[in-house]
C-alpha cells in the first residue's frame, strides 16, 4: 500500500488532452456523476479534518480540568487523578526507537537483496512473502509475542518477565519491515539502469555499484520508507499492549528496553473501555490520541516533502 | 587488513543474503507454527457452534459471522467512495492545489494509527452521531481507515489504461462518462479488485478501531441487525489470549488459525486476480 502513496505524490494529475475536454457532450446526467465523483474525491480532504475536529473536541476540555503540567507529571494513575502522559511517551518512544533500530538495517538489506541481487525467481518468491507479513493482523503478532518469543526472552535474558520493550520493539520491527521492504524496494526499482550500467563499465564491481550509486540515487525513496516505517511502528496498538507489560513507568538507563513499558496507543486501547464518557480521563485519554493524530500528520507531511523535493530535482537534472 | 574490492563484495552480498533469510524465515516460521498448532483444534464444530462456558468451549461462529459482516459492511460503504474518488483524481481532476490538497489528506489518512480511528468513531458515529456501540459504527469507521488503501490502487489502475483508448472513444461520439463506464473501468476492473480484496483485508484484521465502536467481549447469539454489537476474530484472539484465564492453547491456535485463513485467502484472492489481469491485458 505505502509503494501505491508514494507513487500517487510522484504522479501529477493527468490532463486530459483539450480537444478531448470540449468534445464532451453536457447532459444533466453526467453533470450529476461528475459532481458525485467529485464530492467523493473531496471526501479525503473531509475526513482528515473531521477526524481532527472530533479528537479536538473531547480533547480540549482536558485543559480546562486540569493544570497543563498535570501532564506532564511523571506519573499516569488515572484512579488517583495523575494524568502525567510522559511515562506513556517515554514508552512509546523507547520502543519505537528500538523497533526502529532492528527494522531499518533489515528492512533496508532485505530490499537491496529483492531489488538487486536476488535472481528473478527467487525475487518473484520473496515480494509476495513480504506481503504476507505485511497481512498477518496485529492480534496474531501479540498472540504468538506472548506465547513463543516473551517466555524466549526471559530465559535468554535472564529478566522476570518476558514482557518488555524489547518483545514489543521486536514485534513492532515485524510490522514496519513490510512497509519498509517495498518502499524502498519501489525507490531502488526506479533508478534508471543506464546509472547500474554506467558504473560496472567503468569497472565498479557489483558491490561497488550498489553502495556508491544505487543506493545514492534512490536516498529520498529509502528516506521515506524508513519514516513511514517508523510512523506504522508509533501507531501500532494491539501488539504494543499484549507483549509489552503495560507498567507505565520511566526507567533510567540502558536496561529500560528490558523492562515493562506502556505505550500512548495501548493506554487508550487498555482503559478507553472503562472510563466514563465525558470525564477528565476520557479526555485525557482524548488527548493522547490527538497527540499521535499530530505526530503521525507531522511524519507524513516530512515523508511528503522529502519525496516532493526529490522529484522537483530529479526534474531538474533530466531537463 | 586491507580487502581487496571482491573480498568486500562478498562480505557485503553474504550480509545482506543472511540479512534478508532472516527476515523471510521468521515469516514462514510463524505462518507455518500457527497452522500446525492450529489444525487440531479445528473441527467443523469448532467453526460453526456457539462459544460455550465462558468461551472456554465450543466454537467461535459469531465471531466468524462478525467479521464476515464488518468486512462486508466496511465493502459496501468504502468501494463507492474510493472508487469514485478514484476516477475523479485520475479523470476529471486538474493538478491544482486542491488536488494536491487531496492527495496530501489520502496519504495523511494512511498513516493515522488505528486507535485513533478508535477515538474518532467512538466520538462521531457512536457518541454524536447516536449510533450506539454497533455494527453499523465499527463498518463507517473501518471504512474511513481503509479509504486510502482502495482509492491509491484503483487510482493507479485508473492511470495504468493508456490515453489512447479514451482519445478513440471520444473521438467516437462518446461522453465523458460513457468513456469511463464502458472503456476504462472495464479495463482497470482487476487492479480495481486487488485494491479492493487488500482494503477489505485489511479491515478484517484490525481490532483497534473496532475496540470502542462495535466489538462485543462475549456475545453468544449472532448480531440480528447493523445496530447491535458483534464479536469479531480478532478481537476474540485478543480476548481470549490475554483477558480470560485458563483458557485452552488449543482454541486460542485454533482462532488464529482461521483469522490467519481468512486475511491468507483474501491475500492469494488478491495476487490471483492480479495475475488473471495481467493475461486478460489488451494493451
Amino acid at each position: 500500500m505505502s509503494r501505491r502513496f508514494t507513487r500517487q505524490l510522484e504522479d501529477g494529475p493527468r490532463d486530459m488532452t483539450v480537444s478531448t475536454r470540449k468534445a464532451t457532450r453536457r447532459n444533466p446526467f453526467e453533470i450529476l456523476l461528475e459532481t458525485l465523483v467529485r464530492v467523493a474525491g473531496y471526501s479525503a480532504v473531509v475526513f482528515v479534518a473531521l477526524i481532527f475536529v472530533f479528537l479536538m473536541r473531547e480533547a480540549l476540555p482536558t485543559f480546562n480540568e486540569i493544570e497543563t503540567d498535570e501532564l506532564f507529571n511523571r506519573r499516569w494513575y488515572p484512579i488517583e487523578d495523575y494524568f502525567g502522559i510522559l511515562p506513556l511517551l517515554f514508552g512509546s518512544l523507547v520502543i519505537t526507537l528500538g523497533a526502529a533500530l532492528i527494522a531499518i538495517p533489515f528492512g533496508l538489506m532485505t530490499a537491496v537483496y529483492i531489488a538487486e541481487i536476488a535472481p528473478r525467481w527467487l525475487r518473484e518468491l520473496l515480494k509476495p512473502l513480504v506481503e504476507v507479513l505485511g497481512g498477518i493482523p496485529s492480534v496474531v503478532l501479540g498472540f504468538l509475542g506472548i506465547l513463543v518469543l516473551a517466555p524466549l526472552i526471559r530465559r535468554i535474558l535472564h529478566v522476570p518477565t518476558g514482557l518488555t520493550a524489547f518483545t514489543g520493539a521486536v514485534l513492532l520491527a515485524g510490522m514496519a519491515i513490510p512497509t519498509i521492504v517495498s518502499v524502498a524496494e519501489d525507490a531502488l526499482d526506479t533508478v534508471p539502469k543506464a546509472y547500474r550500467d554506467a558504473a560496472l563499465a567503468l569497472g565498479a564491481t557489483h558491490w561497488q555499484t550498489i553502495w556508491r550509486v544505487t543506493l545514492p540515487a534512490a536516498r529520498s525513496g529509502v528516506l521515506t520508507a524508513t519514516m513511514l516505517g517508523i510512523g506504522r511502528a508509533i501507531g501500532e496498538t494491539m501488539t504494543v499492549m499484549m507483549v509489552t507489560g503495560n507498567a507505565p513507568q520511566i526507567p533510567a538507563g540502558l536496561n529500560a528496553l528490558f523492562m515493562p513499558l506502556r505505550t500512548m496507543t495501548a493506554t487508550i486501547a487498555a482503559e478507553m473501555g472503562e472510563v466514563a464518557s465525558g470525564s477528565v480521563h476520557y479526555h485525557v485519554l482524548f488527548t493522547i490520541g490527538l497527540t499521535l493524530f499530530l505526530i503521525s500528520l507531522a511524519v507524513n507531511l516530512t515523508a511528503s516533502a522529502v519525496l516532493f523535493r526529490a522529484r522537483r530535482r530529479a526534474e531538474r537534472l533530466l531537463s | 587488513m586491507h580487502l581487496s574490492r571482491y573480498q568486500t563484495e562478498r562480505i557485503a552480498f553474504v550480509a545482506i543474503g543472511v540479512a534478508a533469510l532472516l527476515t523471510v524465515a521468521p515469516i514462514i516460521i510463524v505462518v507455518g507454527a500457527i497452522f500446525v498448532y492450529g489444525a487440531d483444534a479445528i473441527s467443523w464444530e469448532f467453526l460453526v457452534e456457539m462459544p460455550r462456558n465462558g468461551m472456554r468451549s465450543g466454537g467461535i461462529w459469531p465471531a466468524i459471522v462478525g467479521t464476515a459482516s464488518l468486512a462486508l459492511g466496511t465493502g459496501l460503504i468504502s468501494v463507492p467512495l474510493g472508487l469514485g474518488a478514484a476516477i475523479y483524481l485520475s479523470e476529471y481532476a486538474r493538478d491544482s492545489a486542491w488536488t494536491r490538497a487531496i492527495r496530501l489528506a489520502i496519504v495523511n489518512l494512511a498513516g493515522i494509527p488505528s486507535v485513533v480511528y478508535g477515538l474518532f468513531g467512538l466520538g462521531l458515529f457512536v457518541l454524536f452521531l447516536k449510533l450506539g456501540s454497533s455494527i453499523a459504527a465499527a463498518c463507517l469507521t473501518l471504512s474511513i481507515m481503509t479509504l486510502p488503501v482502495i482509492i491509491s490502487t484503483a487510482e493507479e489502475a485508473l492511470r495504468a489504461v493508456p490515453q489512447s483508448f479514451r482519445v478513440v472513444s471520444i473521438g467516437m461520439g462518446g461522453t465523458r462518462w460513457q468513456t469511463i463506464r464502458r472503456i476504462v473501468l472495464p479495463q482497470a476492473l482487476p487492479g480495481i479488485l486487488t485494491g479492493v480484496i487488500l482494503g477489505l483485508e485489511r479491515a478484517a484484521g484490525e481490532t483497534a478501531p473496532i475496540l470502542f465502536t462495535g466489538a462485543a467481549f462475549f456475545l453468544p447469539r449472532l448480531p440480528s441487525s447493523v445496530f447491535d454489537q458483534t464479536m469479531a476474530l480478532p478481537y476474540h484472539l485478543f480476548v481470549i489470549s490475554t483477558q480470560v484465564p485458563g483458557m485452552p492453547i488449543q482454541i486460542q491456535y485454533g482462532t488464529a488459525a482461521v483469522l490467519l485463513t481468512f486475511v491468507l485467502a483474501m491475500n492469494v484472492l488478491a495476487a490471483s486476480v492480479r495475475s488473471w489481469q495481467r493475461r486478460k491485458r489488451q494493451w
